[in-house]
Order: C-alpha cells, then sequence, then structure tokens
C-alpha cells in the first residue's frame, strides 16, 4: 500500500539547529491492516507518520503510494492525494471549536462541494455508526474527550478514505475509552481499509487488532520485519 | 460551475461560522471600520451635494454680470451705461441689480438687501430668508427695524418669508423694492450696484464679454461659469481640509487593520493548520479567508455609508456642516436633496475596502504555505 525507500527527513537544514528526525528508513504498510508505530519520544514517530499520511515530504529517499512515487510532488497535488486517500486522527483530535460535532465532521469535505443534503447525510451516518447520533448539534468544546475522538473518527472518514492516520490517539483516553478505540479499529479493518497509528500505550501496542507493531529509536527502525 | 458555486458556498457558510465564533472581535472591527467610512463619505457626500446644489440655484442666474471697476475696486455703474450694453449684438436682456450687504449689530450677522425686479414688494414691505427669520424671530405680518448706514431709523413690515428649499442663497436675503432700498442706502438715482445680462446663444458668452470688455473698458465681465467653477474650488478646497483632518483617523484605521492582519491569533493560525491538514488547499484556506474580510469590509462600508446618507441628507451634516457649509453667521439650515455619484462610491470603497482586504491577506498567505504537519506537533 504505503512503501518508504531509504527515507531521511531533516529539519532546519543548512543551519546550526539541523537536526535529522529520520534516517535510513525503508518500510513497507500493508493494505487492510493496523501498523502501530512505537518508540520513546523524539524516536521519529510523528515524523515518519507524517510521511506516511503525505502531510509532509521527505529530505531524501521515496515515499510510494500504490506503487506511484508521491515524494516529489507539489503541495496542490499531495492535498488532493490526503484528501481522496487519507483521514486523519490526530493526538489532540484538532476539532475547530465554535463548531458542531456535525459541522466539524463535514468540514474536510467542503472543498469537493457536494450537495449539501447528501454531504449532511453522510455526516450524519459516521456519527450515527459511532453512537454519537444524538451529539451531532453539540459544540465539540462541550462533548467528552472520547466524545470528541469519535468525532475527530468521524471527520476522518467522511471522505471515505483508504487509510487512516492516527497519532497517539489514546493518549487522553481512559482504559474503557481506549478499548472503545480499539474495537473502531478493528471495524475499520473490517471495512477494508488501512490504519497506520503511532502509539506507544502498551494497550494498544500489545493488542490483538494491531497485526504489526514497527519499532523506532533515534530516528532508525529498531526491527524491520520487512 | 456547479461545483464552483458549491464550494464557494461552503466556504462562506464555514466563513460566516468564523466570524459568529468571533463574535466581539468582528463586531468591534465592524464598527471601527463603520465608522471611518461614515466620517469619510459624510464629507464627500456633503460636498458633492453642496457643489450639485451650488450649480442647480447658479443655473439660474444669469450668463454675464458687469461690475464696474474702480482703481481695481467694485464701483457703483454710473448712468447710461445700460443704453451702452443694449446695443452690443447677441445681448439678448439688460438689467440693473441693486444690492448691498448690512451688518445688524443684533444678532451681530450681516445681512444681503436686495431689489427684486420680478416681485417687487409693496413700499414699507420687506421679503425676508429663512435664516434671518429665524435668527430675528419674525414671520410674515411682523415689523422689523433697521437703522441705517446714515443713521435714520427705517422700519418694514414682513411681507413673506422666502422657502426653505432655497436656504442654502437666501438664508440671509433681505427683498425689496427700488425706491426703500435707494432711500434705506442714500443710493444716488440711477446708479445701479452691477449689470446682469442674458445672452441668447451659450456659444457667444464669451465673445459678449470680450466685447463688453472693449465697450466699457472700466468694467469687468463675469461669466456664469466662472462663478461655478469658484464655487466647486471652494468645495473642493474645505473637501480638501476636511479629508486631511481626517487622515488622522485613516492613519489610526491603517494602524488597527494592520494589527489584526499581523496578529493572526493562535487560534486562527491553528485552525488554518486544521484545515490545511485535513484536505483544504492553501486556495480554498485562502479563499475562505478572503470571503472573511470582504464581509467585514463590506458590511461596514455598507453600514458606514448608509449612515453618513443619513446624516447628511436627514440631519443636514449636523457634525460636519460648520466646516464644510460656510462661514456666515446665519448658517443656512435646509435639507439637500440627496445626490449619490458612482466614481464617488468606487473611490471610497478602493480607500477603505482594498486595503484592509490586502492588509488581512498577506498574513493569512504566510500561515496558509506553512507545512501541514505543524498541527501534527501541537
Amino acid at each position: 500500500m504505503i512503501e518508504l525507500d531509504d527515507i531521511h527527513k531533516a529539519f532546519n537544514q543548512g543551519r546550526p539547529n539541523e537536526y535529522w528526525a529520520l534516517s535510513g528508513i525503508n518500510l513497507k504498510v500493508a493494505a487492510r491492516q493496523v501498523t502501530a508505530l512505537s518508540g520513546p519520544s523524539g524516536s521519529g514517530k510523528t515524523t515518519l507518520l507524517t510521511l506516511l499520511g503525505c502531510l509532509a515530504r521527505p529530505t531524501r529517499g521515496r515515499v510510494r503510494l500504490r506503487d506511484e512515487d508521491v515524494s516529489g510532488l507539489p503541495e496542490r497535488f499531495l492535498t488532493e492525494i490526503r484528501r481522496r486517500t487519507f483521514g486523519f486522527v490526530f493526538q489532540q483530535f484538532n476539532l475547530v471549536r465554535g463548531l458542531s460535532a456535525l459541522d466539524n465532521v463535514m468540514l474536510p469535505a467542503y472543498p469537493l462541494g457536494l450537495p449539501y443534503g447528501q454531504l449532511r447525510e453522510k455526516a450524519e451516518n459516521q456519527l450515527a455508526g459511532l453512537d454519537l447520533g444524538h451529539r451531532r448539534d453539540a459544540r465539540v468544546e462541550w462533548l467528552s474527550g472520547g466524545e470528541q475522538q469519535r468525532v475527530a473518527i468521524a471527520r476522518a472518514l467522511i471522505n471515505d478514505p483508504e487509510v487512516i492516520i492516527a497519532d497517539e490517539p489514546t493518549a487522553n483516553l481512559d482504559t474503557a475509552l481506549s478499548l472503545q478505540f480499539l474495537d473502531i479499529l478493528s471495524r475499520l479493518i473490517d471495512e477494508g481499509r488501512t490504519v497506520v497509528l503511532t502509539s506507544h500505550d502498551p494497550l494498544v501496542v500489545e493488542s490483538s487488532v494491531v497485526d504489526r507493531v514497527v519499532r523506532l529509536r533515534d530516528g532508525r527502525l529498531v526491527d524491520n520485519a520487512d | 460551475m456547479r461545483l464552483w458555486i458549491a464550494k464557494q458556498r461552503y466556504l462562506i457558510d464555514f466563513t460566516l461560522a468564523s466570524l459568529a465564533r468571533r463574535k466581539t472581535k468582528n463586531i468591534g472591527l465592524v464598527l471601527v471600520f463603520a465608522l471611518l467610512v461614515f466620517a469619510l463619505a459624510s464629507v464627500t457626500l456633503l460636498t458633492s451635494a453642496l457643489r450639485q446644489e451650488a450649480a442647480r440655484v447658479l443655473a439660474d442666474s444669469p450668463e454675464v454680470l458687469l461690475q464696474r471697476m474702480v482703481a481695481g475696486r467694485h464701483d457703483l455703474i454710473p448712468p447710461g451705461y445700460i443704453e451702452r450694453i443694449g446695443r452690443i449684438r447677441g445681448v439678448q436682456q439688460v438689467e440693473g441689480r441693486l444690492w448691498g450687504y448690512y451688518y445688524d449689530a443684533v444678532v451681530k450677522a450681516n445681512y444681503t438687501f436686495q431689489v427684486s425686479r420680478e416681485n417687487p414688494p409693496p413700499p414699507g414691505r420687506i421679503v425676508v430668508g429663512p435664516g434671518l427669520a429665524r435668527f430675528r424671530g419674525v414671520q410674515t405680518g411682523n415689523v422689523l427695524s433697521f437703522r441705517s448706514y446714515s443713521g435714520k431709523l427705517f422700519t418694514f413690515t414682513v411681507d413673506a418669508v422666502l422657502p426653505a428649499e432655497s436656504e442654502l442663497v437666501s438664508a440671509d436675503l433681505v427683498l425689496l423694492n427700488e425706491a426703500d432700498f435707494r432711500a434705506f442706502f442714500d443710493y444716488p438715482a440711477g446708479h445701479f450696484t452691477d449689470i446682469a445680462l442674458s445672452v441668447a446663444n451659450p456659444q457667444e458668452v464669451r465673445t459678449v464679454a470680450t466685447k463688453l470688455a472693449a465697450a466699457l473698458p472700466d468694467s469687468r465681465p463675469i461669466l456664469r461659469e466662472e462663478v461655478l467653477r469658484t464655487y466647486q474650488s471652494i468645495f473642493d478646497w474645505r473637501e480638501g481640509i476636511a479629508l486631511a483632518l481626517l487622515s488622522a483617523a485613516i492613519l489610526a484605521f491603517a494602524i488597527l487593520a494592520w494589527d489584526k492582519a499581523s496578529g493572526l491569533s493562535a487560534e486562527e493560525k491553528r485552525e488554518i493548520g486544521i484545515l490545511k491538514a485535513i484536505g483544504w488547499e492553501t486556495g480554498d484556506v485562502i479563499r475562505m479567508k478572503l470571503w472573511e474580510s470582504m464581509l467585514v469590509a463590506l458590511a461596514a462600508f455598507l453600514i458606514g455609508y448608509l449612515a453618513a446618507y443619513v446624516h447628511v441628507f436627514h440631519f443636514s451634516a449636523a457634525l460636519f456642516a460648520p466646516v464644510l457649509k460656510g462661514w456666515a453667521v446665519l448658517y443656512p439650515s435646509f435639507t439637500l436633496l440627496p445626490a449619490i455619484d458612482g466614481l464617488q462610491i468606487a473611490t471610497l470603497l478602493f480607500f477603505t475596502v482594498f486595503p484592509y482586504a490586502v492588509a488581512v491577506l498577506v498574513p493569512i498567505w504566510r500561515a496558509a504555505i506553512t507545512d501541514p504537519d505543524a498541527v501534527m506537533r501541537g
């Protein structure tokens, strides 16, 4: 599904504070599986996730999505790929405050210009599927942490993406809510989606839902099975 | 095309929601912006209405006025001049006019005394302008006394008060008949203040003026179009003064706009990051913010302009009238005829909405081109 070939990523390149977050990463992410990136803080998990989700471009190396090299594409094309292929669930959920749950879910689809009725119905279905139908008109800041995360998941699914990218999805959840999240994950896989997430939560990393754990340390893979 | 429209509708929808979320800030901004537009539009609306009013009034005045000059100063027209002018080809009508100024120590104001040729009031009676009537508190049938420059006291009965519509030019006017005028001012018989000429063919006005200057070398012909031009430049000058004073307000607004522009709040930056990360293009974000600033600017412009319109045409520009109308003691009180100039609106729009939109756009562009992965890093 996604293939990384000798990926290097530097920040502040050419400046005194130059920092290499990733070095020589080779990785294949299989379709219809949950892949977890694990490692201590500063190991490069999130940076790797941004490269896999086409949120950033590598400094060196190639990123292939369905055998197509996307690492050199300009931002405009990457946006289009992001919109069609990926759904994002951020650690802080990154919902837009002041808007209702429903409006937040519809937001990624606005640039597509779908008919309003159709889009609304789609968003309502996503929320209902995550047991949030009754909270659709509530402003997101009034929702609990678990509810906010489910809104973020519904938002990630609105454009029907193949791949879900989740950054530390259980970092702000208690055990019960984390288990509920793992249930949702298995449902996503059943629907035929691919999930890539970062986590250092043992509950997630050791869960049977996760097909593969990729460990990182100091910007390098620790045990690359592929 | 339908897709494009649907997209813009979503963007506007989101923009309106954004504006509503930052209510206090945006209402404050609209109010300050509207106040600026109000001040600028009041000045331009008032001066252009005054210019038009002056042009309308002067449309009825004679094409050429002839004044006699002695040592470069305006002097009386001696007997015989009118007959000499009558012989110049092209002149349709010649009329000797009698008018003068009178200082009324009671209200410390100057009046214009003028002989009315068309409907001269009966002896001992006068017709007064609405400003004078208001100041002296008189109405038809009341008696007014003036002490003439020779020291004699004259008492007149007010025959009528002129209608308020003509107040711009008649506020301080006193109309009386020729005999009363000559007696009041001790005006020598056969002399006139100046001569009004009407010319049959408007193309010939300048030719007639040249002939007049040749025939009566001690006289000065004044053309209506010259008077009109003088009025226009007086109002232009006053408008300029008022606008110069208002430039302080413009500067304050520029600072505000710059502050708003450069100080994109952390919340707004975060939102832009989220939108980019979830699949909005840089162009979508900029378009959305453009809609936002256009809505703010246009709402403010509309409110400011409407308020200025009401201020100028319904409240006689109470705030700016003293500067812009004139320096007479008897301020004319009149309702201007509404006049709106498309070019004027466009100019005002250009100098308010455009700079604001640009000032707002620069930092948004800067925020919108940042990498979408920034949002991952909190």
